[in-house]
């Protein structure tokens, strides 16, 4: 199996690395087109701001050839709000494959932010949680994130409900860190790897 | 719902654990990666490394052990001590650092924590205050392992970090470092209400209460111990379900 871990300058890719090598598996870090159109599965990670990650990509002809892709998909952290129309992180345009605007959390005083540890999933409904039980926990570091819709697949809640993770059609993406989640993790990235 | 957090953190000096841990099932106590794994294992939340190498292999050194520690853990951890600019922030995070934390150099040019977090992002950007009390001064902030009062007041430059671009403040008392009398529940809370960031309370920790204490009366979003995890004194499973049981959101 092909496995394509995209390269744009885009914050921690080594500890997804890492978690793929963990799991037996062998990936490439890349920006070549070639490489990343023939590959089994991409994964897309993504730390820092999207206003740069979006330039990275632009430099890079990686927002257009991303949303052609056919193959499965999963977007981490900034790698799924990056898949939204527009973010509110510097104004920016997004690569509009899923239909949500990334909003900032409001802080108050029981609400630091970002957003930042482990938090429970709530209402899973894809193959991506085979196994994974009710509390559950994961590790989050954000300080924006994507309201629930339609392309919803799992929730978490700060204080209110977001998109913990979303799908559409090929596009798989999680908010948290699954690389950096443990046990609960290992296995959310075991399942895309079945897919 | 978001838990607190319970944060173990080991001393390196030449990539190597120090201040004696003293532990049974541990081949080598000494070993960093062996000693995180088991912590994850018991369910610690994130890790912190407090580098203490004082050589000039130290850059070296860290980023080797950063690439094994990440290589193995499947937890978030944090990397400390003496760094001091965006090429050292750069390299750790690079090798799988998650976050790191950055002190003297801060307080030194605080224009950095701008750099840091615009390059890298508020997220993995954390600083380190050390504080200690004297009834004259109140809390004031120390540098150079504790050496050298800055005459910093601790709640003012917390926000000044946060608004900086801080994703996380690690606060730590010198004054109850080491006593295990308690966190400094005064200053937590008051840096905790000052900024809209997480406090990581450390300094002091002694027993299960003191966390009940730090997260129930100065709304600290993590506590951070070294000895009375090394030591056995207090295993985290049992430490989480102590809190569990005071109402407080734990990952168990």
């Amino acid at each position: 199996m092909e496995i394509a871990v995209i390269d744009y300058k885009g914050g921690n890719v080594q500890s997804v690395l890492f978690a793929l090598e963990r799991l037996g598996v062998q990936a490439t870090l890349t920006s070549d087109e070639e490489v990343i159109r023939r590959a089994d599965k991409i994964l897309f990670p993504g730390e820092g701001e999207a206003a740069s990650a979006m330039s990275e990509l632009r430099a890079q002809g990686l927002d257009r050839l991303l949303p052609t892709l056919t193959q499965p998909f999963l977007g981490i952290c900034l790698g799924m709000q990056l898949l939204g129309t527009h973010s509110e992180e510097n104004d920016t345009e997004l690569l509009n494959i899923l239909p949500f605007e990334v909003k900032r959390f409001p802080a108050d005083a029981q609400h630091k932010v970002p957003h930042m540890g482990w938090n429970t999933l709530q209402r899973l409904r894809s193959p991506l949680f085979d196994g994974l039980n009710a509390e559950d926990y994961v590790y989050f570091v954000h300080s924006y994130y994507a309201p629930v819709g339609d392309y919803t697949i799992a929730e978490a809640e700060y204080p209110a409900p977001f998109s913990a993770a979303v799908q559409h059609r090929n596009f798989y993406a999680v908010q948290f860190h699954t690389e950096k989640s443990g046990p609960v993790g290992t296995r959310i990235l075991e399942n895309f790897l079945k897919l | 719902m978001l838990t607190k957090r319970i944060i173990p953190c080991l001393d390196v000096k030449d990539g190597r654990t120090v201040k004696g841990v003293r532990f049974e099932g541990l081949r080598d106590a000494g070993d960093p990666v062996a000693l995180a794994s088991r912590y994850a294992r018991e369910g610690a939340d994130e890790l912190v490394f407090l580098d203490i190498t004082a050589t000039n292999q130290k850059r070296q050194t860290l980023v080797a052990l950063v690439r094994d520690v990440a290589r193995e853990l499947d937890i978030p951890f944090t990397v400390g001590g003496g760094i001091g600019t965006v090429a050292d922030v750069e390299a750790l995070l690079l090798n799988g650092a998650d976050k790191v934390s950055i002190n003297s150099a801060a307080l030194h040019r605080p224009e950095l924590i701008d750099e840091l977090a615009r390059r890298f992002g508020s997220q993995c950007i954390v600083v380190a205050v050390d504080a200690r009390y004297t009834p004259e001064n109140g809390w004031q902030v120390y540098t150079r392992a504790g050496t050298h009062n800055t005459g910093y007041n601790a709640v003012a430059w917390s926000r000044e970090v946060a608004e900086r671009g801080a994703g996380e403040i690690l606060l730590t008392s010198m004054s109850n470092d080491g006593t295990k009398d308690g966190f400094a529940l005064d200053l937590t809370g008051a840096v905790s209400q000052a900024v809209s960031v997480p406090v990581v309370a450390s300094g002091g920790a002694g027993s299960k209460q003191d966390f009940t204490a730090v997260f129930q009366q100065a709304n600290a979003d993590a506590g951070l111990a070294a000895s009375i995890f090394h030591f056995g004194e207090i295993g985290i499973a049992e430490l989480k379900q102590h809190l569990r049981a005071d109402g407080i959101p734990v990952r168990l």
